[in-house]
């Protein structure tokens, strides 16, 4: 395998490769259904009060 | 909960027998580091190890003695956060005031050269600098704040009963350890990664447990969703774990010497080096603080992120691409052209996560903008994300071969660095500590408002002039190195840019001492509130004047 070869293969598949992560990604994020569940998720900070279920 | 306590103790204390059998052996083997020590050094780091096993058996005993070692499921674990707390005060101050010191070396170095001290040397407290601000403080801010978040995002107590504690105080056993190798002259020659051997097995063991704690508590949380600043808590963790063990992999001399050989060599050792060196800044300093960002600017804004989606896009962007950015630390060296430029690809791309989070933490606050007016703590993350901005377009320019021709080794990387530890991770860092401190300590608010204030106008005039004397001197260090006269000789001799420096060295010490004066101010207003007073001159109740009933 010549280097020209080589580095064909690596830009190549590295462009797949990241395109493919980066795709799957954004589809996740903006897969309708999963919407409430990021709403739902994104105030989980604010509804932190100290847990009581002592006794 | 009676079921749960029930099942506790017919567990086996796992986290009683590991602490137990970690500080025997451990004891075992610095006995013998100790008697057949190849040097000095070893044998002080050996007594250290000895002393800190007693130590954790002594306070095993006494714990176990006041029943405080029963598991307890009840609320949350927040005692081992209070000493994060200040253990991240404390070597937050050791650290700025070590690089006050150095700094002042350099600007002063007839004056603050100690011939018959050699550990107060700049050689000596370079490495106890960084590593103090960085894992020391730095690392203990994300200890505290990462036990903190875990547990409210999860609603669960922390896993492993006593392991958090092992977790905390191993981890200032490391610091230790660290800190008085360099000043005794031992490291292993690697940039942020300076400890010797035994002290990097250390804290593979402290970061496995740590590893385990959150996995534990992630494992049992009570929200089906892992919200997302835990998502980039467990990167900082896997990735350190990752990064510390390849780059550290080396063969001692003997199981009790110091001193050691690194497994790659030349060009190998250069590019693990840095793929670690800039992923600790990607995964350490950016991704560990990121999740500070992402619960502590909600919170204190009083509203949800600004984008959730954005959020995740932003975490799996950022991890995947910032682990190939190291390269670019090694252009115009041994190092094949195509992997230096593969480097600084990466960096240019990371551009957009970064400045996609620091958007996404900016953005929180609209409709809220004029809570700035009024919470110094709040204008302390915006000031923070702000830096952080700056310092990651600044960072990918750099990484650019032809910028990097007349940046690298300058004192411009010097001041780049500085605009994110100081301005991002310091102010970030500070901001957590002033919101921690009430919410641990159960008190309303903090100490003094104003005094928050104070700290907020000293740090970043501090950082404005640490950054732009770093900027003069780093450009015009650059530019006098590759000026050549009509003959094709160099224009100026080493010494002549050493000399160019002397004013921008002096401007850069005084940035760092206004920097350390805000973090001692900081340090004040802690202790009060923790003591729960409350200053005179800004009682309570003038903070909500209309919310006063009117009987």
């Amino acid at each position: 395998m010549t280097y020209e070869q080589l580095s064909a293969f690596a830009q190549t598949s590295g462009m797949i490769y990241f395109m493919a992560i980066f795709a799957a990604v954004c589809l996740y994020v903006f897969w309708p259904s999963n919407r409430a569940k990021f709403d739902k998720a994104a105030n989980m900070p604010l509804q932190d009060e100290e847990i009581d279920h002592v006794r | 909960m009676e079921p749960n306590q029930q099942r506790s103790k017919a567990l086996p204390r796992f986290d009683i027998l590991f602490t137990g059998v970690t500080a025997f052996l451990v004891a075992l083997w610095a006995v013998f580091a100790v008697s057949h020590a190849d040097d000095a050094a070893m044998v002080v780091h050996g007594w250290i190890f000895i002393a800190a096993a007693v130590l954790a058996v002594l306070a095993m005993v006494f714990a176990a003695g006041g029943s405080a070692l029963t598991n307890d499921n009840s609320t949350y674990s927040d005692g081992v956060i209070r000493y994060g707390v200040i253990a991240s005060t404390f070597w937050g101050i050791v650290g700025m005031l070590v690089g006050v010191v150095i700094a002042s070396q350099l600007a002063f170095p007839d004056a603050l050269y100690f011939k018959d001290f050699g550990f107060l040397n700049f050689g000596r407290l370079r490495p106890l600098h960084t590593s103090a601000v960085i894992f020391a403080f730095g690392g203990n801010v994300l200890l505290a704040t990462s036990f903190y978040v875990v547990q409210r995002t999860c609603r669960a107590r922390l896993f492993g009963g006593m392991l958090p504690w092992f977790v905390f105080w191993g981890y200032q056993l490391f610091i230790v350890l660290a800190a008085t190798g360099y000043l005794m002259g031992v490291t292993s020659g690697q940039e942020y990664a300076e400890p010797t051997w035994h002290v990097d097995l250390w804290l593979t063991v402290v970061w496995v447990a740590y590893l385990l704690v959150f996995l534990g508590t992630l494992w049992k949380r009570k929200e089906p969703h892992i919200y997302v600043a835990n998502w980039f808590y467990l990167a900082f963790i896997v990735t350190i774990a990752m990064l510390h063990v390849v780059n550290n992999l080396a063969v001692p001399t003997s199981a009790f010497a110091t001193t050691s050989y690194p497994l790659f060599g030349g060009v190998q050792n250069a590019l693990t080096q840095w793929w670690y060196g800039h992923n600790a800044v990607g995964f350490f300093l950016t991704a560990g603080f990121l999740a500070i960002m992402y619960y502590f600017v909600p919170k204190q804004v009083n509203r949800p992120v600004y984008s959730y989606q954005l959020s995740i896009v932003h975490f799996w962007a950022l991890i995947f691409i910032y682990i190939w950015a190291g390269p670019h630390h090694l252009h115009y060296t041994a190092l094949p052209q195509w992997a230096q430029t593969l480097g600084m690809t990466f960096s240019v791309i990371l551009w957009m996560p970064s400045w996609g989070g620091m958007i996404n933490g900016l953005m929180t606050l609209s409709g809220n903008w004029d809570k700035l007016r009024t919470d110094p703590v709040l204008r302390m993350f915006v000031a923070s994300l702000a830096f952080y901005g700056m310092s990651t377009f600044e960072g990918p320019v750099m990484s650019v071969r032809a910028v990097n021709s007349l940046s690298h080794y300058t004192d411009w990387t010097i001041g780049h660095v500085h605009s994110g530890a100081l301005g991002w991770v310091g102010m970030v860092s500070f901001g957590a500590l002033y919101a921690l401190t009430p919410w641990l300590w159960k008190r309303e608010r903090l100490y003094s408002l104003k005094l928050v204030e104070m700290h907020f106008w000293l740090s970043t005039i501090g950082i404005l002039f640490y950054i732009s004397s770093m900027w003069v001197s780093g450009i015009q260090q650059g530019l006098m190195w590759r000026s050549y006269n009509e003959f094709g000789f160099l224009t100026y001799s080493f010494v002549e840019t050493v000399k160019a420096m002397h004013l921008p060295y002096i401007v850069r010490a005084l940035g760092g001492l206004l920097y350390l004066l805000g973090t001692c101010i900081m340090a004040y207003n802690l202790y009060r509130t923790v003591k729960g007073s409350v200053s005179s001159k800004e009682p309570l109740s003038t903070a909500n004047p209309n919310l006063v009933p009117a009987e």
